[in-house]
């Protein structure tokens, strides 16, 4: 088990999801970094779907209750055991009694704690994922506590340290800043009720991530987007991803903690496989949108797939060797 | 036939597709869409199929390829739906109107023209259907609100409105089921379970079920 030991903002138990309730109401909830959690995941060799720890805040403080394996994905941490330094994107040892320490986040908004076998809260209607707001899910339905108690699945293995490549390093897209991110949308159902010049606006622009961004949805900041009339559209489904734009012009993307349903105009939805950097994105940096085909998101898809196949196959490679 | 007769079919990303029925927000149509729901929800690579207020939301199990064939899938689907009829069950909800949790009774009041209490008598007055879920776990969006207590969403969505919220948003009335950000005037309270995950059927309500608003008391 893992002991709670200091924790600061919303850390939650997260897996990759929970798809298919959104007809009684019930979003998807899960990693916000998606590609994050894969990659801890495969490289402990458990199933990508596992359960981690989602950490968006640090310090952060943890007990190892037994001799495990654990990796840390996502954002890059200062993290320490016993005395020693844990690089990004790392797998390690923990022996039982070792105190985690993440102490400072110095890029990106969201570490991942994965460990062998994974974190082995019980599945809720189809997911380890926290559903905030129907409070079941995850730990008792809510953020982590100090004093918490996780059970862990597994405790058998017993691994060598072992490194991979960032995602945001291998998957990196150019930007004009460097607390700028980009990000690929296709355009929704609503877009071609704004004029020319909004659209333009929309797309040079360089958002502000505000203070009210967390897990159900991003609010950003900059010129006022409205639509040529003023659009009620009746209540319908969205998903994560989503840009809405409420009545001030203000976009919001939705978020993995967001309503299944809303009713304000869309202008365009950030596509999956670029989700996870507007999950890494910062409060007060930037974001940028760029326009992309159904087509190439697909193939941006396909693209994502390809870089955690190739983290597997080389995990996998490691592991013959060591053996 | 005009472009407004067809339905609109739009992308949500590569995770789902958005199609909206022309037409009325009316029982009729809601049937139809509940049709089609129940048709498309068999189809290979379909997810899930979510009603909402006369539109229908296709989730993909993997994004396809291609979207001609789905997309003129639906549209025949529309035309052949027939008005599916649910037999639901009616449930009679008491609302305290108004008070901490209804603040913006006063507000819809003064939007449309009318008194505190005719708000109150003339959203109780109708028998509801439960037209689809969404929005968070257990939430109904009802059908039958009187037009003349409509009022436009919010130009700032709230961060988070009070769980038992009774709600009107633009021409759509409602009752939240937890507590949570909104875009909408909240008028009045009730207390009820409308979820709970550890049920079999983890909502309470279903499309077609039916409920009755009971005025328990005013608070002015």
């Amino acid at each position: 088990m893992i002991e709670i030991l200091s924790v600061t903002g919303p850390a939650s138990v997260q897996d990759l999801g929970r798809f298919d309730q959104v007809r009684f109401g019930v979003g998807t909830s899960g990693a916000m970094d998606d590609v994050a959690l894969r990659a801890g995941n495969i490289l402990l060799g458990n199933d990508e779907n596992a359960a981690g720890i989602e950490i968006p805040m640090t310090p952060f403080k943890l007990r190892f209750g037994r001799d495990t394996a654990f990796a840390l994905t996502g954002a890059d941490v200062e993290a320490e055991i016993a005395g020693r330094t844990i690089p990004p994107w790392w797998r390690t040892q923990a022996r039982a009694g070792d105190v985690l320490t993440l102490k400072a986040m110095p890029r990106g908004a969201r570490s991942y704690l994965t460990v062998s076998g994974g974190i082995d809260v019980p599945i809720v209607l189809g997911s380890r994922s926290t559903q905030f707001r129907g409070e079941f899910g995850g730990l008792h339905g809510r953020p982590l506590q100090v004093g918490d108690i996780l059970p862990c699945a597994s405790w058998s293995v017993t691994i060598r340290d072992l490194g991979i490549e960032p995602a945001e390093i291998t998957l990196a897209r150019s930007s004009a800043a460097a607390d700028e991110t980009t990000v690929r949308v296709v355009i929704a159902g609503e877009y071609d009720g704004f004029d020319a010049a909004t659209q333009q606006l929309f797309w040079q622009s360089s958002w502000k991530i505000t203070p009210q961004s967390n897990r159900y949805g991003y609010r950003l900041q900059g010129p006022e987007v409205k639509p040529t009339v003023p659009i009620e559209k009746r209540s319908h489904g969205i998903v994560p991803g989503v840009i809405q734009i409420p009545p001030n012009g203000q976009p919001i993307i939705q978020m993995r903690d967001a309503q299944t349903s809303g009713g304000y105009p869309k202008i365009a939805t950030v596509i999956s496989a670029d989700l996870w950097r507007v999950g890494q994105a910062r409060l007060g940096s930037r974001l940028r949108f760029e326009q992309t085909s159904y087509a190439d998101a697909l193939a941006a898809e396909t693209e994502k797939s390809a870089y955690l196949d190739r983290i597997r196959a080389s995990v996998r490679l490691v592991e013959e060797c060591l053996t | 036939m005009t472009a407004s007769d067809r339905p609109r079919i739009s992308l949500l990303g590569t995770s789902a597709l958005l199609f909206e029925a022309p037409g009325a927000f009316d029982l009729p149509h809601q049937r139809r869409i509940w049709s089609l729901a129940a048709t498309a929800s068999k189809w290979p690579g379909i997810r899930e199929a979510i009603p909402g207020i006369t539109n229908l939301m296709l989730t993909f199990e993997t994004p396809p390829r291609e979207l001609d064939s789905l997309i003129a899938a639906l549209n025949a689907g529309w035309d052949e739906a027939d008005g599916l009829m649910i037999g639901g069950r009616e449930i009679r909800l008491p609302v305290i109107y108004g008070g901490e949790i209804g603040l913006c009774l006063q507000d819809v009041a003064d939007y449309s023209g009318l008194s505190v209490d005719d708000v109150v008598s003339i959203h109780a007055a109708p028998l509801y259907t439960v037209f689809a879920l969404g929005s968070h776990p257990g939430y109904c969006y009802l059908g039958g609100m009187d037009p003349r207590i409509t009022m436009p969403r919010r130009q700032t969505p709230l961060q988070r409105s009070a769980g038992g919220s009774v709600s009107i948003g633009g021409s759509q009335t409602g009752v939240s089921a937890s507590p949570g950000p909104s875009g909408w005037h909240a008028i009045g309270h009730t207390t009820w379970t409308f979820f709970d995950p550890s049920w079999q059927t983890p909502a309470a309500l279903a499309p077609g079920d039916t409920i009755r608003f009971e005025i328990e008391r005013v608070i002015r």
